[in-house]
């Protein structure tokens, strides 16, 4: 029974580049709904774990088991039944609508000629409503602001309707409210639509004060707790060289040491 | 939602544009016969004259029917290669496929310079110059696709393909140095383009090819699509990269191939087919854009075959470079008006 509720599951997970890994034992388990984020300096391989979990990169070593089933053994068309991702590459063509862009997400669903039923365009829709993005369903992408694009993404991801929804710093080039806009969103999507949420992020405050886990990668221990339990136990005290920044356990935020 | 794709309307619309364009096209050309002379031949009447039904029926038609297929197949391909190579100027000429084929029809029709004790003309039948053209064809193709495996940039892909287009023409040209007036003039006039003088055989064959290459091209529609957000997304919603990218590079493979093998090189209509044809229909959607691409490459390349006949002088151009004529001005409209090229 326990084993089931956990849809992420990590054991002794390294990721990187050839042999080489640039992180190594990384353990973690989300429950469905949870809303995660992985933190960690510049470089440490955030977005490497990231795209390790969707299956863009071969892991080094270790487990990983989706919904109850190891990475390995789901096939490409289950793993995209699975999780939807929102990288950071730019999608290639902008000159796709919103709803083009959205619709896409069913792609899993669809049958050889990508038509579809009506499930599939009310799934669409509600994604589109979701993300608030309905009266900009006509635009083309290279027509939007950049907020605006990244909600079309996430509502993308939306549409794939899969348990767990991956996003490589999902809220880079945003100004703080869409920042916020965007973080409140997922975790709507991620309470009220039980979806299990992993992004990475460089928001440590926003994410302290919105996510029920936090996955620190610091190449060692890599801990991985609630916010309120990273903070006791000082996991936030050496993210970073201390006479430079320095964590305030009190309000949950990062200061310059002067 | 609120606004209802008009998709219906511009297919009837293109497709009364073929049928005129094919009236026309049958209608025109260096012997002038009365346009309803024409239509009693095409429905099967009597004509007053009976050599205006052997010109019609055994040269118009096969003409009009080849250039239907080569200037939709071309523009197919062109837009299989834009998405394929997320690049708006790539096209079955840009990236060297066209030049493949001609090093390929080239090796064929000139090589027995090299292979001293064949007779190539014995050799150079309807199907082997179109198998040479195809291998050719295809042969460039895949290297293109092993060299984008390791680059991923699309303008350095872009230049390997310019330069594998150097390559061929300076083979070509070394073929060429070796070979005799006949075999080069052969050569030369295969690189015209030509929409006429095929036969009812080499028209079926070229048929097939153009049907598999855009049957093919449907079947990976979905995954064309998918291609449209980039390689990683696509691979999320569970598509085969690698297979996905075979049968695409195949589909070019059988309409670039196929075509240049019998009409030779002709140039500019794979590339801004499918531009032209995205002014219209404001989708990305490959299920609706490849039959709207194949009608609108149709349609051109009909009307520049009517150009390029000079109607009633005996004659003609070469295809090539009326073609070149229309699309490359196309291309800078485009870009003026536009700014920048989606696709």
């Amino acid at each position: 029974m326990e084993e089931r509720k956990h849809i992420i599951k990590v054991a002794n997970l390294a990721v990187g580049y050839g042999s080489k890994p640039i992180c190594s034992s990384i353990n973690f388990s989300l429950e469905k709904g949870a809303f995660c984020a992985i933190i960690g300096a510049n470089g440490i391989g955030k977005s490497t774990l990231l795209r390790t979990l969707a299956k863009l990169q071969e892991r080094l070593d270790g487990t990983i088991f989706l919904d109850s089933l190891e990475q390995k053994v789901h096939s490409p068309n289950s793993l995209s039944k699975t999780l939807s991702v929102v990288l950071t590459e730019p999608i290639v063509t902008k000159n796709l609508s919103v709803k083009d862009l959205v619709a896409l997400g069913r792609q899993p669903f669809t049958n050889w000629l990508g038509q579809f039923t009506p499930e599939d365009i009310s799934v669409i829709q509600r994604s589109l409503e979701t993300f608030d993005l309905a009266t900009l369903a006509e635009r083309k992408c290279f027509e939007l602001s950049d907020g605006q694009l990244q909600r079309a993404l996430v509502a993308r991801a939306m549409a794939q309707d899969t348990p767990i929804i991956l996003l490589d710093e999902p809220t880079t080039h945003l100004d703080l409210y869409h920042k916020v806009q965007i973080f409140t969103l997922l975790k709507q999507l991620a309470h009220q639509h039980q979806k299990t949420i992993v992004f990475t992020t460089h928001e440590i405050d926003l994410a302290i004060q919105l996510c029920d886990n936090i996955v620190i990668l610091d190449g060692k221990t890599n801990p991985f707790a609630s916010p309120c339990q990273l903070i006791e136990k000082g996991c936030f005290d050496t993210l970073f060289p201390k006479e430079i920044v320095k964590f305030d356990a009190k309000t949950g935020t990062f200061k310059v040491n002067e | 939602m609120k606004q209802k794709p008009s998709y219906p309307f511009w297919f009837c619309l293109l497709i009364v544009a073929l049928l005129v364009a094919l009236l026309i096209n049958l209608s025109l050309g260096s012997v002038s016969i009365p346009f309803k002379q024409t239509l009693t031949i095409i429905f099967g009447g009597i004509p007053d004259k009976e050599s205006w039904r052997y010109i019609i029926m055994d040269y118009r038609v096969p003409k009009a029917l080849t250039a239907i297929l080569i200037g939709g197949g071309l523009a197919v391909s062109g837009a299989l290669m834009q998405t394929l190579f997320r690049n708006p100027l790539a096209g079955p000429f840009v990236l060297g496929i066209s030049s493949g084929a001609s090093l390929g029809a080239a090796s064929l029709l000139m090589g027995s310079g090299l292979l001293a004790g064949y007779t190539t003309v014995q050799l150079t039948n309807d199907f082997s110059l179109a198998i040479a053209a195809s291998i050719g064809s295809f042969l460039v193709l895949l290297v293109v696709m092993i060299v984008a495996n390791r680059v991923r940039d699309t303008m350095a892909l872009l230049i390997i393909g310019l330069m594998f287009g150097s390559i061929t023409a300076a083979l070509v040209s070394v073929l060429a140095y070796f070979s005799n007036a006949e075999e080069l003039q052969r050569f030369i006039f295969w690189s015209f383009g030509a929409v006429g003088g095929l036969s009812w055989n080499q028209l079926g064959i070229l048929g097939i090819l153009v049907f598999i290459g855009f049957a093919l091209s449907i079947a990976s529609a979905k995954n064309l699509n998918a291609f449209l957000l980039g390689e990683n997304y696509a691979k999320s919603l569970g598509v085969s990269i690698k297979k996905s990218r075979y049968a695409i590079i195949i589909a070019t493979g059988l309409l670039a191939g196929g075509i240049t093998a019998f009409a030779g090189p002709i140039a500019f209509i794979g590339l801004a087919v499918p531009h032209l044809t995205r002014q219209v229909f404001h989708t990305m959607e490959h299920k609706v854009l490849i039959p709207a691409v194949f009608l609108y490459g149709a349609v051109l390349m009909l009307l520049c075959d009517t150009v390029a006949q000079l109607p009633t002088s005996a004659n003609v151009l070469p295809i090539n470079a009326i073609t070149s004529l229309v699309g490359a001005p196309v291309v800078i409209w485009l870009l003026i008006r536009k700014r920048k090229l989606f696709f």
